[in-house]
């Protein structure tokens, strides 16, 4: 009866405090250095995934090309075809992340994912009819936004009674999810074989000629998104004991839920608009965030860090696993992020 | 009964004034009014569903009466900031979650929340409250378990030391020895006690009538949702009341521990045998 599992030192484990006159500041020294390693390696993949390729434009020429001082061919490779193509993994994967981890929490249920409960098959289907109405990138985009939050709206609504329950809203959802999918697949049996094809590529997820029209969209949305969430973090984390709990340590727990809710759709809905419904990322990053930094509960933070990590590392993947063959990167993530859970899974039964 | 006394709730620091209180449609108590006397040790009772978790939620601003107003320290409960409340009165609630991995300090930790800003997350008073409400109940050797794998009685002594780290003058417990054995109940009662004895305004639900009596200073009686009794266990306790709002006949005895009143339920064998 005395085995329970093995308790990291205390000095890891324990938060400390780093004061500054009336200030301060609450840290994970683990949480903290595996932000920081998070940081350093979605730099690593993004200059790698700059480097690489077809040409391969060397370290130096991409770091002086990022700076606006590189050789012509450089700057023209780097600043016009890749660099945007890696920021919008970045930012996708970070709101993904987030939005996992924001569902996650609300349902505390990993199961809760955006991806799981409708809202990216929603998108999805906004997506493809725009798509079968022969609709360009751009309204694609937006028919995916639409799809996004209109299923979530539906979805809240048919969750509702008194306040919305966590394992009410992932039943509903999941509900939602398999009808969306399956009209989703009428959608494209109906299309003719062009527009299933281009739906179908979009389906599964890429960023695959992403330029700065979509970096630009995604970087305002985030600005907007990130304090959100950064307000949210904390009373959400003490909504998880339960909202009695939480009301009673003075949280706002429906106002507190209603700004999640909203970002969290958004951030979805943004992601999705950009590289299509990739899949996993949303569940899995919060779940890897976790384990990471043995923190309790999720964190958006290194959520999001592990969702930008994540999807940019897949994307690199995926178009150099068979090169010159270029796969989605919604086939990758899966792939990559569903071994790595799986792995830290099987360390977490001892 | 004592109605006029009531006729002047904001009296004390902690009241309610004609309170209806309902989920949906459905109504658990009309015109209610009710004073928790200040630095008492109010226990409230009454037989299943008679209204009793329901008031306290009420008073813990946790239930918004459909009719009527809440009242601490002079002011409507709801015009004040929620955290300002959150820094006065604390609620233990009937259940809640332990997050996933949580430590024991981490745990208590998070009861510093209402005293805490974006740019104030850990000051030393949150760190003086932790230490002080961990020793209070004894979990300070558990501080760097995992709250998950302690006995239901650590489990329920780390939530009260959360509610310690509160830092609150008044603490309302929903039902916090249900799911405890005899003596994890006994030992959380006596830590209320000491508790109120220190000073703060405890206000708790319980089932059981003798425990009641024996750690209420004031004790409210509640029958389908009306208040049929209150004050000192040892003035209002009698065998009629027992009768009247438990329909249980019984024979009143001091408590050889304490004095207080003792109910001893009359078996409904053994009144058919004798009669």
């Amino acid at each position: 009866m005395t085995a329970h599992r093995p308790v990291p030192p205390v000095s890891e484990r324990r938060p400390r405090a780093v004061r500054l006159g009336g200030w301060s500041l609450r840290l994970a020294p683990r949480a903290l250095l595996v932000g920081v390693l998070l940081v350093l390696t979605a730099f690593a993949v993004a200059v790698l995934a700059i480097s690489t390729g077809e040409f391969t434009v060397p370290v130096p020429d991409v770091l002086a090309a990022l700076l606006g001082d590189g050789p012509p061919v450089a700057e023209l490779i780097v600043n016009k075809l890749r660099a945007p193509r890696v920021l919008t993994g970045l930012l996708v994967g970070a709101a993904f992340g987030l939005s996992g981890a924001i569902f996650q929490s609300l349902t505390r249920n990993p199961l809760g994912s955006p991806d799981f409960i409708g809202f990216s098959a929603g998108a999805s289907t906004g997506g493809i009819l725009v798509v079968v109405a022969g609709g360009s990138a751009a309204q694609i985009a937006v028919g995916s936004m639409t799809g996004c939050v209109v299923t979530a709206v539906l979805v809240y609504l048919a969750a509702f009674r008194r306040g919305v329950q966590g394992y009410r809203l992932v039943l509903v959802g999941i509900g939602a999810n398999a009808l969306l999918i399956s009209a989703n697949n009428y959608l494209l049996t109906r299309a003719n074989i062009n527009d299933a094809a281009t739906a179908g590529a979009w389906l599964t997820g890429s960023l695959g000629g992403r330029d700065w029209s979509y970096v630009l969209p995604l970087t305002v949305a985030l600005a907007v998104l990130l304090p959100a969430c950064a307000y949210v973090s904390r009373p959400l984390r003490m909504i998880e004991m339960g909202d009695d709990s939480a009301r009673a340590m003075g949280i706002r727990v429906e106002a507190v839920r209603a700004v999640a809710i909203v970002a969290g759709v958004l951030l979805c809905g943004v992601a999705t608009a950009a590289a299509g419904p990739v899949a996993f990322v949303a569940l899995a990053a919060p779940q890897l965030a976790r384990r990471l930094t043995r923190s309790p509960g999720v964190t958006m933070a290194s959520s999001a860090l592990v969702g930008a990590v994540l999807l940019t590392a897949a994307d690199l993947a995926a178009q150099r696993v068979i090169a010159p063959a270029q796969l989605p990167v919604g086939v990758l993530t899966a792939a990559i992020g569903g071994t790595y859970l799986a792995l830290l899974l099987r360390k977490d039964r001892h | 009964m004592a109605r006029s006394e009531l006729a002047v709730p904001s009296a004390t620091r902690l009241s309610g004034a004609g309170l209806t209180l309902a989920y949906d449609q459905r109504v658990v108590a009309e015109q209610l009014d009710v004073a928790i006397p200040d630095s008492s040790f109010t226990v409230i009772i009454g037989p299943n569903a008679c209204g009793k978790s329901t008031l306290l939620r009420a008073l813990a601003r946790m239930l918004r009466p459909r009719k009527g107003a809440v009242h601490l320290d002079g002011s409507l409960i709801t015009s004040l900031p929620s955290k300002e409340v959150a820094r006065r009165l604390g609620l233990l609630p009937q259940s809640s979650i332990v997050p996933d991995g949580i430590t024991v300090a981490d745990l208590v930790g998070r009861g510093r929340y209402p005293h805490q800003r974006l740019m104030r997350q850990w000051s030393r008073a949150d760190e003086t409250a932790v230490a002080g409400a961990m020793r209070a109940t004894d979990v300070a050797v558990l501080a760097d378990r995992i709250v998950d794998e302690l006995s239901g009685g650590q489990r329920q002594r780390v939530w009260l030391a959360m509610a310690l780290a509160q830092e609150t003058s008044i603490l309302l417990l929903d039902e916090p020895t249900t799911f405890l054995d005899i003596a994890h109940q006994i030992e959380v009662l006596d830590l209320c006690a000491e508790l109120h004895e220190t000073g703060r305004t405890m206000v708790a639900v319980l089932h059981d009538l003798n425990q009641a009596c024996r750690y209420a200073t004031h004790l409210i009686v509640m029958r389908e949702g009306r208040i049929v009794a209150q004050g000192d266990p040892s003035d209002i306790v009698t065998p009629e009341l027992v009768s009247q709002v438990f329909d249980l006949r019984c024979e009143i005895i001091p408590d050889p521990q304490t004095g207080t009143p003792l109910i001893v339920p009359e078996s409904r064998r053994r009144v058919s045998v004798a009669s």
